[in-house]
């Protein structure tokens, strides 16, 4: 095979067809796009190279680099930060699929670390300790991607706003219980369903009451959707909670402590990968859901001390 | 006319969506008997890693292998030019490629997220107006087989300052098979899409 073609006839007027504008990077298409092909997937949370691993051959879509799964950031209490970069530049090396990581809320000096290592995405996460009590990071100032974390509609356009190409669901991290992700999923949903219902002068009371720009707000309601997929996170331990959000209208799962604090990973992160995709097949995902041993325990979200999901502002 | 598209993972949505457009059915290709009566099949774009482990779990791989050996239309964007083409380099090594149209490609070869890029494409095929061009983790053409048409380029990476300076394929047509290293189906611009379907009215199936 040749290394590469001569171009074809009908070339341009320098006998070439080329590109004819410099490429431009870090714009806000290809920031949101990343997030569009990763609909449908499964990211897993990784602690470790060899998780890297497991997730991809699980068929994940990408991995979440961190040092500590949520599970553990709750039992074991104290500061939760950015990982190691070398753990980082580890993952990155393991796996072929893209890598994101975790910076604290408000703390964009992190978010400058993680963008210098060439991860694909960044989460500013609730899940760490957050660094600013106000301030969530300006997004808009970075070439890399940032994921954010959202309870309501208001939350999530609040983060659109400052620049995130993506919303997930905050759920309840490291509980192994969905009802908090379905609660933030059903209300974010119910909500766009709602604010595609207001006339022009209710969508400024919808703006006033979300806390959200009206820009935001009015191309939600025009558009049906939010301007960046929404995906799901917090809580999924089974396939078939993959199945339940997903059938809810989240566009893809994150996975954190549930694949890992399981008993046996890798059929159960192959389980959720394959419940992710046929969704909407109850006699796949019951077959896909059996014999997986068990799953991780579980907390009760009502006991918490800590709900993690409270913090953001 | 009825447009199959594979919606193990990526972006259906914006396919199918592109497809209503221009006035053609489509319907979301999750299972073997999802391939009958179609006309034509879109490879979207995607993690080419997992839809490639999900078309084994699903019992798709093989059935649509023979659907592209008997000739079905196919457009692949990114992860779906990633399984049309005859060889993959930087993936994993049980990464299914169907051999469709004969190019040799590295995953992720622009680099990685910080690398993906827009840019204007000449594209002859298409008419003057050039093609605004979205690339995300992109698939790099390093080789193309003789019955390759490529249909668009851009220039060579300047940071491989001593490799060959001929420009890079980014959209090739091989038959009834159309690649595209970018997103067409992320942009406004439905020139492509027509042109694929155009593709399947000329071979009249």
């Amino acid at each position: 095979m040749p290394a590469v073609p001569s171009p074809g006839s009908g070339s341009g007027a320098d006998g070439r067809l080329t590109c004819m504008d410099e490429r431009v990077t870090a714009t806000t298409r290809v920031k949101r796009g990343l997030a569009e092909m990763l609909r449908g997937g499964v990211i897993m949370d990784v602690v470790t190279a060899e998780q890297a691993r497991v997730a991809e051959d699980a068929g994940a879509v990408a991995v979440m680099a961190l040092e500590r799964v949520p599970a553990d950031i709750r039992a074991q209490g104290g500061v939760a930060r950015m990982s190691d970069p070398a753990l980082i530049e580890a993952i990155k090396e393991a796996v072929t699929i893209p890598v994101m990581a975790k910076a604290r809320i408000g703390h964009f000096a992190e978010a400058q670390v993680l963008q210098a290592l060439e991860v694909d995405y960044v989460d500013e996460s609730e899940v760490l300790t957050p660094a600013d009590e106000a301030h969530h990071i300006d997004k808009w100032a970075f070439q890399v991607p940032f994921v954010c974390g959202a309870t309501d509609l208001g939350e999530a356009l609040r983060r659109i706003s400052e620049g995130a190409a993506m919303i997930r669901s905050k759920g309840e991290a490291g509980t192994g219980n969905i009802v908090e992700a379905v609660r933030h999923l059903r209300s974010i949903l119910g909500d766009i369903r709602a604010v595609g219902q207001a006339d022009g002068a209710e969508r400024y009371a919808w703006a006033k009451r979300l806390a959200a720009p009206i820009d935001l707000v009015t191309e939600v309601a025009e558009s049906g959707r939010l301007p960046v997929p929404l995906f799901c996170a917090g809580g999924i331990a089974t396939p078939s909670d993959a199945a339940l959000v997903m059938q809810l209208g989240a566009e893809a799962v994150f996975v954190g402590s549930g694949i890992f604090k399981s008993e046996d990973p890798a059929r159960r992160a192959r389980a959720v990968v394959e419940a992710t995709t046929h969704f909407d097949d109850p006699a796949l995902v019951a077959k896909v859901s059996r014999g997986l041993g068990a799953p991780m325990a579980g907390l009760e979200t009502s006991a918490l001390e800590q709900r993690l999901a409270d913090r953001g502002w | 006319m009825l447009v199959g598209v594979l919606a193990l993972q990526g972006d259906v949505t914006e396919h199918r969506a592109a497809l209503a457009e221009l006035g053609v059915e489509s319907r979301p290709v999750r299972r073997p008997e999802d391939l009958s009566g179609l006309d034509g099949v879109v490879l979207p774009g995607g993690e080419s890693t997992t839809v490639s482990l999900l078309l084994g779990s699903s019992g798709l791989a093989e059935p649509l292998g023979k659907e592209l050996e008997r000739g079905l239309p196919a457009f692949g964007t990114c992860a779906g030019m990633i399984l049309l083409a005859s060889s993959v380099s930087d993936g994993r090594p049980d990464q299914r490629c169907y051999g469709a149209v004969d190019l040799a490609v590295r995953r992720n070869g622009y680099g990685r997220q910080l690398a993906s890029f827009e840019c204007d494409l000449e594209v002859p095929a298409l008419g003057s107006e050039p093609v605004h061009a979205v690339f995300i983790r992109a698939p790099l053409v390093e080789g193309a087989g003789d019955g390759v048409e490529v249909l668009a380029t851009v220039p060579a990476a300047a940071s491989s300052p001593g490799q060959t300076s001929d420009p890079t394929p980014v959209l090739c047509r091989q038959g009834p098979v159309l690649v595209s290293a970018f997103h067409p189906e992320l942009t406004d611009d439905r020139r492509l899409h027509r042109y694929f379907v155009s593709t399947i009215e000329e071979r009249g199936r």
